[in-house]
């Protein structure tokens, strides 16, 4: 099957320290030009999706497989601590913890059949999860308050209740710098060249005694389980939480963002994140030109820069720094 | 000596020209775009069109109105940023919006906590019950729609009924609240169908109703395009017991859209809609109309129940800053909740510590139609 | 209980023949490019939308028709032009996303064309149901299956008789090859996207006495003809119109049978325990050995 996207590029262990680094520069620096809680909100919001990318991106850009419903796996991260800790009554750290397992085991059983499946068929099969997970959430309103969405109660640990804006802030900006540190050292690792190998040809990677059915598994399993614990996070964080979360739409959000940013960079997940987190908030000053507007910079975006944001400016300040040697 | 005129005359040249009045700030997040289009839409241009006429009437106090308004497109999490931006960076005075009961329901932490008035323009009974000190709203709820409906099919002895709902969260709440009350007026419900967003026939779902015996009467909780489509499909395969439908399709379009099907469909509505033909006596009448010719005379459009509830909600505001004398949030918080026999396009509010909604279900009108018009029901 | 059964397959063959035609918008697409084409309810979105504000502005029906297929296929040539021949030789993952900024930017500009209220447009030959076994059917269901079987036999002679069809094909089955014969495989890919954006406009036209029309119709539409498109096997003409048919039969049968609060749950389950036996769809295109 072809790959979907160019072969991985090789990973130099100064670029991934030096992105790393420029993350955790970014986060901790942040705080000086946020002006109000509305725009560490919006911080916020970019951490939690960011979390989510950059594992996704484990998946799409560098195990080289697709998914089209991965909101489902954040649907089910939101909905499964807010049901246990609303209808059930468990504290809130555990509700959390018991909730990221539950799903990496529903992606463990779910994805071994599914993974077997190739390109379209693969899409459809996930595409078709996604649906099956927002379908039934809307739809049992007894536990989960149906369309309208649920309340969800505040994280508490140890007698402490994670609230406000700031401490929010700092938790997700060092969960972030610590997914992305994970996902870095992953790749660097030899399950992660095993992925690059099984993007470029599964064919010849099982020829040289890769597994591409276990090292698959593995990606889908990482990856759905850091979606669930970024939806279990925005449950918390926001109080509520509601059935578009877990949506088709959402799902291609999220892949967008991937791409936007740049597939096969960890950091260029983030940066997509941020971009496409950030870029509805600017644009609602144009009120009902907003879609337009959307549309057409992802357009051109892509058009222009077919290898995602960070590759291409990547590329580009590679060349100003060769030029100017 | 001139050292000191001069500066006196430059403190009194400075103090004339002091900027203006400070505005009071009206925040909205409306669902303009997105699945409620036909909520936002409508409540977005009335909430413009009146704060222009109150702003060229002198305004509110003294002060010009100012509307700062997001399209949150019906999703919880736009909504929750549109009304912290509101509140942070707007700096607004109250809150009116939340067309939807997700975008209200995601967004009241955030009222409650920053302690600032908001009204909202969605639904569900669950936004009031249990009250909130800072969350009010101007639409009847659905509960009080439900017991509408029931009194009407009661005063027919209907007691059997079938449901068919939509899957949006109006439409499921109002499902959820409807079997909750159905007994309360000996209503049973012997089938309970549903049908999908984009989805273009439901005549599979109306098929096993017709066929499940004893059925007397048909429900449908749903708006959108979907209800339209049930009208449809109802009369194409010939179900011969009435269709009621809720106040969710309480506007012309769905007249349009159903055709010679929707005659004789009912549904609880406000009297905004059969404004012309209500008795001169009818203590409604005044508003109802006045709005109803305003909106209708300024956008070319036929008016409503939902523009209407942004009207109320608006009215509400306003009749509550004048009282208050002040923008200061508690003061209004306590005028709104101290808002007696207003009356607005709903019927007459009475707001109270412990009812935030403020309507009882005597505004709400039994509307049928007939020859593509509503009439009031007999 | 048969006359049910009879207004069920009537529903899901009706449904079917919309799903049908969508998905063999999204088929064409893809076996000119490898492109899953996101943009492709939104072209279903402007047939009706057009055809609806032309006979609103008073065109007759046949006209307004006329003049909304033709003006989606030329959005569906400019989207091509503009958007997908400058991105040739970007990884389909990227193209693929331009696809889904295009289907933003046509809603956007469709609740600003027209308005985000719900249209309808009149029944192409009357609303009074006709009765067929115990069961009822619209006029209109007949003009959507017979315009569906007009469209399917009129696309196998193009693409058997004439020889841009024929070059289309050749295309699908190896670019490389087809170029090399002459192929000017930047036409085949203008013509394929004209092609599906016309196939998706008279989709649209066809449903929108029965379902109406509005602004957003096409994600949902966009959706269920993707999954149908995949249940043929993705690229197959003939696996676009059997998984058109059969998506909308199973949502019918499972609406009446099972469940209908669950039945695209239903659906979408039977999909996948399909493709996990079937992995190249009904019609099982056997891709040609994998290369290295």
């Amino acid at each position: 099957m072809a790959s979907p996207a160019a072969a991985a590029p090789p990973s130099a262990s100064s670029a991934p320290r030096r992105s790393l680094l420029a993350l955790a520069g970014a986060v901790a620096l942040l705080p000086l030009v946020l002006p109000n809680n509305y725009t560490y909100e919006v911080a916020i919001l970019v951490g939690l999706n960011a979390i989510v990318c950059v594992g996704l991106n484990l998946l799409i850009g560098y195990a080289g497989q697709i998914s089209l419903g991965h909101a489902g796996f954040f649907g089910l991260g939101a909905y499964g601590t807010a049901i246990l800790a609303v209808r059930y009554g468990w504290p809130t750290p555990a509700s959390l913890a018991a909730t990221v397992a539950a799903v990496a085991l529903l992606a463990w059983a779910i994805g071994r059949p599914i993974l077997r499946l190739r390109g379209h068929a693969l899409a459809m099969a996930t595409l078709g999860m996604g649906i099956i997970v927002a379908v039934v959430i809307a739809t049992e309103d007894r536990y989960t308050g149906g369309p309208d969405g649920m309340s969800v109660p505040p994280l508490a640990i140890a007698g402490h209740v994670l609230a406000g804006e700031r401490a929010w802030y700092w938790v997700v900006g060092v969960l972030l710098v610590a997914t992305v540190w994970l996902a870095q050292n992953l790749i660097d690792s030899p399950r992660g060249r095993a992925w690059r190998a099984l993007h470029g040809s599964e064919f010849a990677a099982s020829a040289i005694g890769i597994d591409p059915a276990r090292h698959k598994l593995a990606a889908f399993v990482l990856s759905a389980a850091l979606a669930a614990f970024a939806g279990a996070l925005t449950a918390h964080y926001a109080g509520f939480i509601t059935p578009a979360k877990a949506s088709f739409l959402h799902s291609i959000e999220l892949v967008t963002m991937v791409v936007f940013g740049g597939m096969a960079s960890s950091l260029g997940a983030v940066v997509g994140a941020a971009a496409l987190t950030t870029l509805p908030q600017l644009l609602t000053v144009f009120k009902e030109y907003e879609m337009v507007l959307l549309g057409a910079v992802l357009m051109l975006t892509m058009i222009f820069m077919p290898q995602g944001l960070v590759p291409t400016l990547g590329k580009a300040l590679a060349a100003a720094r060769g030029k100017s040697r | 000596m001139l050292f000191r005129n001069l500066l006196a005359a430059a403190a009194l040249a400075f103090a004339c020209s002091a900027p203006a009045q400070e505005p009071i700030r009206i925040g909205a997040f409306l669902s303009v775009t997105g699945p409620a289009a036909f909520l936002g839409d409508p409540e977005q241009k009335t909430l413009e069109m009146y704060i222009e006429k109150l702003n060229a009437g002198g305004g509110v106090l003294g002060r010009k109105l100012q509307l700062i308004a997001y399209d949150s497109a019906g999703d919880a999490e736009k909504a929750r940023a549109f009304v912290k931006r509101l509140i942070e960076q707007d700096n607004v005075d109250l809150i009116v919006g939340g067309s939807t009961t997700g975008e209200t329901m995601a967004v009241v932490p955030l009222v409650e906590q920053a302690q600032i008035p908001f009204i909202s323009l969605a639904g569900a009974v669950v936004i009031v019950e249990p009250v909130r000190k800072w969350v009010f709203k101007t639409p009847h709820s659905d509960r009080q729609a439900c017991e509408r409906i029931f009194v009407d099919m009661k005063g027919r002895g209907t007691t059997k009924i079938a449901l068919i709902t939509g899957p949006g969260g109006f439409d499921k709440s109002m499902r959820a609240q409807c079997i909750g009350v159905a007994k309360n007026y000996g209503i049973e419900i012997l089938a309970d169908e549903s049908y999908g967003a984009g989805d273009t026939d439901m005549t599979a779902q109306l098929s096993k109703i017709k066929g499940t015996n004893g059925v007397q009467a048909v429900l449908n909780c749903g708006f959108g395009q979907g209800p339209a489509i049930v009208t449809k499909n109802y009369r194409q395969i010939s179900i011969g017991f009435p269709l009621y439908q809720s106040h969710g399709v309480a506007s012309k379009g769905y007249i349009q859209l159903a055709g010679g099907a929707a005659d004789g469909v009912r549904l609880p509505a406000a009297a905004l809609l059969v404004a012309e033909t209500l008795p001169d006596s009818d203590p409604q009448k005044k508003v109802v109309l006045g709005y109803k010719r305003e909106y209708e005379s300024r956008y070319k459009s036929d008016v409503s129940t939902f523009g209407g509830h942004a009207y109320d909600g608006l009215m509400i505001a306003v009749e509550a800053l004048t009282r208050a004398g002040v923008t200061d949030k508690a003061v209004v918080r306590d005028a709104i909740e101290s808002v007696r026999a207003f009356m607005g396009t709903a019927g007459v509010f009475n707001y109270s510590p412990t009812d935030h909604v403020g309507l009882d279900v005597s505004g709400f009108r039994m509307l049928e139609i007939r020859k593509g018009d509503w009439t009031l029901a007999k | 209980m048969s006359a049910q059964l009879v207004q069920f397959l009537l529903s899901g063959l009706t449904v079917g023949a919309i799903y049908a035609l969508v998905a063999l918008g999204f088929a064409i697409i893809y076996n000119a490019s490898h492109v899953i084409n996101f943009a492709q309810g939104e072209f279903v979105m402007i047939g009706g939308m057009a055809a609806a504000s032309f006979v609103e502005a008073g065109l007759p029906l046949p006209l307004a028709a006329l003049l909304a297929v033709g003006g989606a296929m030329l959005v569906g040539l400019a989207l091509e032009k503009l958007a997908v021949e400058p991105a040739r030789g970007a990884p389909v993952v990227t193209l693929i996303i331009i696809t889904i900024g295009a289907s933003i930017l046509l809603r956007g500009l469709a609740s600003l064309v027209w308005d985000k209220k719900i249209h309808a447009l009149p029944a192409f030959s009357g609303e009074t149901p006709l009765k067929l076994g115990g069961a009822t059917l619209l006029p209109q269901t007949l003009w959507v299956l017979g315009a569906t079987v007009l469209t399917v036999a009129l696309l196998w002679w193009f693409f058997n008789r004439t020889l841009t069809g024929k070059a289309i094909l050749a295309v699908s089955h190896n670019q490389l090859a087809a170029q090399l014969m002459g192929i000017s495989v930047r036409r085949v890919l203008l013509v394929s996207f004209g092609l599906s954006a016309a196939l998706g406009a008279l989709a649209g036209v066809l449903i929108a006495p029965i379902s109406f029309t509005s602004w957003d119709i096409g994600v949902m539409l966009g959706l269920k003809g993707f999954a149908a498109a995949i249940l043929g096997g993705m690229g197959s003409g003939p696996g676009a119109i059997a998984g058109g048919l059969a998506l909308g039969l199973i949502e019918s049968l499972g609406a009446g049978y099972v469940s209908s609060a669950y039945k695209d749950v239903f659906a979408f389950v039977i999909i996948l325990a399909a493709l996990i036996f079937l992995p190249d769809g009904l019609a099982g295109r056997r891709r040609a050995t994998e290369r290295v």
